[in-house]
Order: C-alpha cells, then sequence, then structure tokens
C-alpha cells in the first residue's frame, strides 16, 4: 500500500499553517512540521516552558540548558521571540490565543476525542504534561499519527479504549494515508495518498458515527 | 536597612519543618535551583510533599531528594522521562504518592493560591480520569472542572539576578514556574547567579518583584 512519509506528511500539514499563525507542535512526530515551515512564512512557534517564537536547533557546542523546548531539548529564540512564565504560556493555551497545535495520539475517534497521553496499563506511569490543555485550548487540534497501530489495528476508531485526553477536541487528522477532517456527521475525507480507494480507507478507519 | 540575602545555602533553607509542602521550581532542568536542593537534603526535613513540574532528572536537584526519601508525595504533570529513573523505582516500589495534574491545571492552582483565589473552573480534563471524582459545571456551554489551589510553606525558585529587597530577574526558558511559584509560598528561597546593587535592575523589567521573595542566596 502506498503512504506517505513522515516528512510529506509534515510537510502536508504546514502548508495548512497559514501565515501569522501562533503554532504549537507537540513532542514527537509533529516537531518536523518546523522543517517545513520555512521559505519566508512567518509563523509563531510556542513552546509550552515558555516561549514564543522558537527557533530551530542550535549548533554543536552552542546549546544553552536554560533554553530548550517542551521535550526539554535544546533550542534556539528568533529575533523578535520572547519568554514568559508557564502561567502566561498556559493563559495562552487555554485562553484560546494558540491558532493550531498539532499532537501526536494513540486513538482519534470519529466524534473527536483524543487519546494521547496514557495507555492505561497498570505498570506505567502517568504523565500528561500540557497535552489536556492544548487539546481543549488551541483554537484547533491537528492529530498527526501513522493511520493504523504497528499491529495494524486502526488508530481512527468508534470509541477510544485509551484513557481520553479531551473531549471532541480534535479538528483534523492527517496520517500516511489521509487527510480527514472531523465534523458533526463524521469524518470527512480532505485528501486520499494516491491509489488509495476510499473503500480502502473505509476497511480501515471508522469514518461515521455510531449509531 | 533591609537585605533578603543571606550567607549561604543553608542559611537559606534553614528551618524548612518535616512535612513541609515545598514547591521547586524549573522544567526538567532548566530553571532547577540545584544548589538550593542539594542544601534541603543537608539540612534534614523529611515527609515532603513536592510540588513540580517533573519529578527529577538523572541522579541531582530533586532526584537525589527523592532518592535521600526525603519526599513522601509528588504532584507533577510529567513524572514519566528517559531519565526520571530514581522516582520511577520509588513509585514502583509503591514508596512514593503522586498526584498527576494537566500541566496547565498544576500552574493555575500555584497562580490561584498566590493570588487569592478560592477554587475555579477549567475546560482542561473535563471527561478524562483526571477529572474522575471532581464538580463539574457547564458555563457558557462548555464542561468545566472545578480545580482547588496549591498552596506551599516553601518555594525553591532559581533567578538570573536579585537586588537586596528581592526582585528578580530569569534566564531565558528557565523563568518556568519560578514568577508563579515565588507568590504562592510562605516563604520563597531563591538562587541567584548574582546579586546586583538596588536601582540596577531596570524597573520596567521586574519579572517577581521582590514582595514575593523572602531570601536570596548567590550561587
Amino acid at each position: 500500500m502506498n503512504k506517505w512519509t513522515r516528512d510529506q506528511m509534515a510537510a502536508r500539514i504546514a502548508r495548512d499553517i497559514p501565515e501569522g499563525a501562533y503554532v504549537n507542535l507537540g513532542i514527537g512526530l509533529p516537531t518536523l512540521v518546523a522543517n517545513h515551515l520555512a521559505g519566508g512564512k512567518e509563523v509563531f512557534l510556542h513552546s509550552e516552558n515558555g516561549m514564543l517564537g522558537m527557533g530551530p536547533a542550535p549548533a554543536a557546542g552552542q546549546e544553552d540548558p536554560d533554553l530548550v523546548n517542551a521535550g526539554k531539548q535544546p533550542v534556539t529564540l528568533l529575533t523578535g521571540g520572547a519568554y514568559f512564565h508557564h502561567a502566561d504560556s498556559f493563559a495562552m493555551i487555554r485562553g484560546g490565543h494558540v491558532d493550531i497545535c498539532v499532537l501526536g495520539a494513540f486513538q482519534v475517534s470519529v466524534a473527536g476525542d483524543l487519546a494521547n497521553w496514557h495507555t492505561g496499563e497498570p505498570d506505567t506511569i502517568p504523565a500528561v504534561g500540557g497535552a489536556m490543555d492544548l487539546a481543549v485550548g488551541a483554537r484547533r487540534v491537528f492529530v498527526m499519527m501513522e493511520h493504523l497501530t504497528k499491529k495494524g489495528d486502526p488508530k481512527i476508531v468508534d470509541r477510544c479504549t485509551y484513557p481520553l485526553t479531551g473531549v471532541r477536541c480534535v479538528s483534523r487528522i492527517y496520517t500516511d494515508l489521509a487527510v480527514l477532517d472531523v465534523t458533526p456527521g463524521g469524518l470527512a475525507v480532505v485528501e486520499l495518498v494516491d491509489g488509495l480507494s476510499l473503500a480502502e480507507l473505509k476497511a480501515c478507519t471508522a469514518l461515521e458515527a455510531p449509531q | 536597612m533591609i537585605s533578603k540575602v543571606v550567607e549561604s545555602p543553608a542559611a537559606a533553607v534553614a528551618g524548612i519543618r518535616n512535612g513541609a509542602t515545598v514547591m521547586i521550581g524549573g522544567f526538567g532542568t532548566a530553571g532547577m535551583p540545584a544548589t538550593l536542593i542539594d542544601a534541603l537534603i543537608a539540612q534534614g526535613a523529611a515527609g515532603l510533599t513536592v510540588v513540580c513540574n517533573n519529578a527529577g532528572n538523572g541522579d541531582t536537584g530533586l532526584a537525589a531528594l527523592l532518592k535521600a526519601g526525603r519526599v513522601r508525595k509528588m504532584i507533577c504533570s510529567f513524572p514519566r522521562q528517559a531519565d526520571s529513573y530514581v522516582f520511577d523505582a520509588l513509585y514502583r516500589a509503591g514508596r512514593i504518592e503522586l498526584e498527576v495534574v494537566p500541566q496547565g491545571t498544576l500552574v493555575e492552582r500555584i497562580r490561584a493560591a498566590g493570588a487569592g483565589i478560592g477554587a475555579f473552573f477549567t475546560p482542561t480534563g473535563y471527561g478524562t480520569m483526571l477529572a474522575d471524582g471532581k464538580e463539574s459545571r457547564v458555563i457558557a456551554g462548555k464542561p468545566h472542572v472545578l480545580e482547588y489551589p496549591i498552596h506551599a510553606d516553601v518555594a525553591l525558585i532559581r533567578a538570573r539576578a536579585s537586588d537586596r529587597w528581592g526582585n528578580l530577574v530569569y534566564r531565558k526558558t528557565a523563568r518556568n514556574f519560578g514568577p508563579v511559584m515565588a507568590t504562592a509560598a510562605a516563604c520563597t528561597i531563591v538562587e541567584v547567579s548574582e546579586v546586583v546593587g538596588l536601582g540596577e535592575l531596570d524597573p520596567e523589567s521586574i519579572v517577581t518583584p521582590g514582595i514575593f521573595v523572602h531570601r536570596v542566596v548567590a550561587v
């Protein structure tokens, strides 16, 4: 089956981010989106530990332990960037000032419920970070994930079986097979990878709200 | 003449009691007051409740306090990290209590304590297991969860510079929880890289006014 690469997924998401947007990229896969935002388009990257105007990783040897991103990796600040404390940072998120956030996910339901923080297995230590705030607070929540689990199970489901991060919070889903919008009537296909038919997508995706 | 500057980290942490609730600034190691934590380990207070975004990295700082067995309970948003093995072992052995709080709710609960707010409704966490058992209410068509403030006996934070009145400026993303925790503790203790003369900090740029600060030590 033809699939988009991770870089193609990231480039596809970057195309949907307009100039001037305030954007938070979640830890993991979504950080790839930053690599595709260059090229004259001014986009403000927000990092929830307290920075707007986040730039790329520094050159080797230029790392500053006081300048890190939400994943605690060294980053840089672009000219015009700003630092602020955590309460202000989450006011930006929860207060609806962040236009778009891109999050990874374990599962998304057809109603837009998101599960991305905890597998719920008894021996895992729960750790939520800012995921729940981003899920309810950002004006648009984009999910970026593989369409299927490593075992081949659908990640877009009628109802999430993993513990929820947020209820009805996802706007759009980008996978390696499709781009899907969450609508009141279910998921609407925006784009399919070349060679994939709608019937093939339906075979591995919950598209309509369960009755 | 008022000076909040004390001569040593030991003097800075003097008097912290067993069973105290201690806020510790920092996001990972950025902004973590490592010298004050070492002084707290030497001071000996135990049975602590620690409020910090993370639950320690590697073997130093908060991880060392945990390893020394001084912490009864952690309140944090993101305990599990690649190098949080000290906390992980204590948790799996049932030797430490954990309260996981969404990051924005954690800092807002701290802010509420410092600002004299009795409780607040937030949309964060609604419909998730972290809201289990909590009161909820639909406000303007959106469901919210009731959350209560977190007060502390002591806050340990790190800043770049202070004057003798305790006015603070920070450095880059090491600011994170510092300005908020400073407001929420009965005693806020700050380690700084530099103590400067009164008037040397631009009043327009002071991030934490000295009213929130009780003790300062240069490290």
